[in-house]
């Protein structure tokens, strides 16, 4: 019954025009596993009202990390809160990507990395990265990035002397004929769609999603996406999805 | 000296006045990680209906300044599951359950009324006219009198359980509302439910929900609540339960001063999932602090 907590920001740095990384105590107690998520609320106030649902981006002993693209007013307000300062996070909450077995792809559509670090340095030089941004200032962690995985391929929407261009998902076909590996994928709606279509029946492909959330446990109903059985919550049946399974 | 808290509703009595309002707590379940219900006075469960309902397509929630907006539809796994999946877990619990229900028609209203109250672990009903994402011509039913005090009796006539009526601040005059609910036998009133509202993307021209409007609650409403059950207050006899924006203590109080028997805490719970029982002990601390032994000397205590 404490998976509320009130935690010490040891950073917030600014990585990219509009990408933050949020660094904040944890107590010891709280696990994690790749995929889940917590929220965060702006302490007190009551405009944001909402707490907002942020991937665990990393966890390591004491510290919660959470990579997050300003684009409303609560990230906005996030942006500006300061190494000591406090805020209040609950969680973590949600599925978390089922463990793979051996070697496994990932595709991260821009700021969707924020789902599949963890999971990549949870199983370090198993991956197959492929990281789609749309211009080359938005890579962040190369060399991290270039540490944890096995093989990392980079598709650029802009021009870019050493990257491929286009978008991500044409990227993982090029590279890979014969897609018999495990996906794990996180991005916007966008490239979760193109990845449905390259998919096959027999391919294993989870996905994190992303909905307009409220509770974060299951109560509201207000994050449901559509599945073969009808509406799930991202918050509790999610946010890690088989993609066979959504109607996207 | 601990003040009391204890409340009556009905023939049931609560250890507090404090509960949860429907929609925004689950079944319970969901949020006994954060707080132990046996503290609450009542749990109100997700709004139930016969058979399980799919609800709205998605988006469904878009924040407002100090609100939400939501657009649910409704959505619940029917009586069948409540009994069978949920009762169980709810009932090892000492505190009072109440089902919010509606159906599609007089008769779904009827039927489930008379299936709830054969549940013994069930103690009131909240009988849902109100809810702005109906799209039934039962909608209705929480705007028009005569509509609404046929619906009651009928379903006042198949259950001797405690009946809450829970109305929709969608009226000229909502305490003319509460009086034909108590004239057709209601134990007591809730109000109010969530206001209609829109909210609208200016790019898309689209609707930022999945319908084109929703249910305003949150903070933003409480000032329209309170004068709502301040008004019914002094047009019924039976217990007015507050309902609309409470996020603490403070805010409950207001709403006890006016004369609410209860209140039930809503959007508060998805911002602090502890909510309900800080404001249960900002209250105690409060009667405290002003050496008020009872809880219902307060109730009703507002100078004009």
């Amino acid at each position: 019954m404490n998976k509320l907590f009130r935690a010490k920001i040891i950073k917030n740095e600014q990585l990219t025009k509009d990408i933050y990384l949020l660094c904040v105590e944890s107590p010891d107690e709280i696990q994690s596993k790749p995929g889940q998520f917590c929220l965060l609320k702006l302490n007190q106030r009551l405009d944001p009202l909402l707490s907002r649902p942020f991937s665990i981006f990393d966890h390591v002993s004491g510290e919660i990390k959470f990579l997050y693209r300003v684009k409303g007013k609560g990230t906005r307000i996030l942006s500006t809160f300061k190494k000591d300062d406090y805020i209040t996070l609950s969680g973590p909450f949600g599925r978390w990507y089922p463990f793979p077995q051996g070697d496994f792809i990932v595709i991260a559509g821009g700021i969707g990395l924020a789902s599949v670090y963890y999971l990549m340095k949870r199983f370090p030089k198993r991956a197959y990265l492929f990281y789609g941004v749309r211009e080359e200032r938005e890579i962040l962690f190369y060399d991290e990035l270039r540490e944890i995985t096995k093989e990392m391929y980079i598709s650029t929407e802009m021009e870019c002397p050493y990257t491929y261009k286009g978008i991500v998902t044409e990227l993982v076909k090029e590279k890979c004929k014969n897609l018999s590996l495990p996906i794990y994928a996180c991005g916007p709606m966008v490239m979760l769609k193109e990845l449905k279509k390259v998919v096959k029946e027999s391919q294993v492909c989870y996905v994190a999603t992303e909905e307009r959330m409220a509770c974060g446990v299951g109560a509201c109903l207000g994050c449901v996406i559509e599945t073969k059985e009808g509406f799930k919550r991202v918050c509790t049946d999610g946010p890690v999805f088989d993609i066979r399974e959504l109607l996207l | 000296m601990i003040p009391s808290l204890e409340v009556k509703i009905g023939n049931l009595t609560f250890k507090n006045p404090v509960l949860t309002a429907s929609g925004t707590f689950g079944y319970g379940l969901e949020y006994s990680q954060f707080v132990d219900l046996n503290l609450l006075g009542g749990v109100v469960v997700k709004g139930l209906s016969l058979r399980p309902k799919q609800g709205n397509p998605p988006p469904r929630i878009y924040e407002t300044a100090c609100g939400m907006i939501n657009s649910i539809g409704l959505q619940n796994i029917g009586f069948e599951a409540f009994k069978n999946e949920k009762l169980p877990f709810l009932r090892k619990y000492k505190t009072n359950i109440i089902v919010n229900f509606f159906g599609e028609n007089l008769d779904e209203y009827i039927e489930i009324a008379y299936l709830l109250d054969s549940l013994e672990d069930v103690h009131a009903l909240e009988m849902n006219v109100s809810c702005p994402n109906k799209t039934t011509e039962w909608r209705k039913m929480g705007l028009e009198p005569e509509l609404l005090r046929k619906a009651v009796k009928e379903v006042r006539a198949v259950t001797k359980k405690t009946l809450i009526v829970k109305l929709s601040p969608q009226v000229t005059d909502i305490a003319l509302m509460a009086k034909i609910c108590e004239d057709e036998g209601a134990d007591a009133v809730s109000l109010i439910n969530t206001i209609p509202a829109m909210v609208i993307d200016i790019k898309t021209r689209k609707s930022m929900l999945g319908t084109p409007t929703g249910g305003l609650s949150g903070p933003a409403i409480k000032p329209i609540a309170l004068r709502a059950v301040w008004e019914t207050v002094q047009a019924v006899k039976i217990p007015v339960i507050g309902i609309g924006g409470i996020v603490s203590a403070e805010d409950a109080l207001q709403f006890l001063i006016v004369g609410a028997k209860a209140i039930q805490i809503g959007t508060a719970n998805f911002i602090n999932p502890r909510a309900t029982v800080e404001i249960i002990e900002g209250i105690k601390q409060f009667l405290i602090e002003e050496n008020i032994k009872d809880i219902n000397e307060l109730i009703g205590s507002f100078i004009q």
